[in-house]
């Protein structure tokens, strides 16, 4: 049992696995670090939840090429994901950007969230008013309460005349 | 009377109550029913739609020598197909393709998608060559450029090279029947 808490502990602190390892060299660190977040970043086309790091696929392989071309050539971060973008759509940016089409995916959520406050909202302030009552309406009840016994009885006793 | 109506009012609240479920889930299933619509989540929508072709100059499958530049593909409505010998997929659009080639009349050129030209050669000879020529994309450059993620996967392309359909798997003749004739047809009046 205590193991297998541990492996659930152990599983919420998933760090990327980088599967595929090339021989590329770079001038710097600096470009080699942003060669590995960005094939970290980039998702392999071929397939459905894996990014380029975690992908051994062909395609994998070729875009991990490229980009590696692009990082030394000096193309900006930004530059890159553009190139793969342009080519590969949305598919490819494990975060998409905010276009007419993902604005759902980006901003859904929220709405979601502010439509269960306003529902939740709205039915703890129904219960409370129904608990709580005004002094007029105590008032108003007590003669509803009154007044119907009476005329209850009043029909009770109407009818134990008539049946006489 | 009015007695009997104020007591119906509260049993009619409870059930458009009972109703919110449902509701919740006539939603659910419209949003489910559009994102589960592509059956297979691989088919994204080419970005590359109404672009034109990217630029490239590869050499040709047979003639080595020969580069053939973006240029080559200009000047009639045609299909470019991406194949491999390792791709068993290419295997089966291929009498399809062979079919359009000779008996449809419209050219077809082809990109070896990172493959080995001897072996490519050979699945020619066995197979029968469908294409006017091959472009051999060994690094698969020209398949980046385009997108690609896997082969076979066709293009349709009008007389100036711009990209107007993009078919990801195999070309089968219901697609030539409902998709490509037409949009050829249609492409082939226009110019």
């Amino acid at each position: 049992m205590s193991r297998f808490l541990l492996l659930l502990v152990l599983g919420c602190f998933q760090i990327s696995a980088q599967a595929a390892i090339d021989a590329y060299s770079f001038d710097t660190d600096e470009q080699r670090d942003r060669y590995n977040a960005l094939i970290d970043e980039l998702r392999c086309p071929m397939c459905l939840n894996t990014n380029l790091a975690g992908s051994d696929a062909m395609i994998a392989q070729d875009l991990r090429r490229e980009v590696h071309r692009l990082v030394v050539e000096g193309q900006s971060d930004e530059e890159i994901l553009d190139f793969m973008y342009e080519r590969y759509g949305d598919f490819i940016l494990y975060e998409p950007r905010v276009t007419l089409r993902t604005v759902a995916l980006w901003f859904g959520p929220l709405a979601l969230l502010l439509l269960a406050l306003l529902v939740g909202w709205r039915m703890t302030r129904g219960q409370q008013a129904a608990k709580e009552l005004t002094e007029e309406e105590r008032v108003k009840l007590d003669v509803m309460l009154s007044g119907a016994s009476q005329k209850s009885s009043s029909q009770e006793s109407a009818s134990q005349e008539s049946s006489k | 009377m009015s007695e009997l109506q104020a007591q119906a009012s509260p049993a009619s609240n409870i059930k458009r109550v009972l109703l919110i479920p449902l509701g919740v889930f006539m939603v659910l299933v419209i949003i489910l029913a559009l994102g589960f619509r592509l059956e297979d989540p691989h088919l994204l929508p080419s970005v590359l739609i109404d672009r034109p072709f990217p630029d490239f100059q590869l050499a040709e499958l047979h003639e080595p020598e020969r580069t053939i530049t973006v240029e080559d593909l200009k000047g009639e409505v045609a299909l470019v197909n991406v194949w491999a010998t390792w791709c068993p997929n290419c295997l089966v659009e291929h009498p399809e393709l062979m079919r359009i080639a000779n008996e449809e009349g419209v050219p077809i050129y082809g990109i070896n998608y990172n493959d080995d030209p001897v072996k490519a050669r050979r699945w020619l000879e066995r197979h029968g060559n469908a294409y006017r020529f091959n472009m051999m994309d060994a690094e698969g450059k020209l398949g980046i450029d385009l997108g690609i993620y896997g082969a076979p996967e066709t293009f349709l392309i009008d007389a100036d090279g711009v990209i107007q359909f993009k078919q990801v798997g195999i070309v089968t003749p219901e697609l030539w029947r409902q998709t490509l004739k037409p949009l050829i047809e249609q492409l082939r009046e226009k110019s």
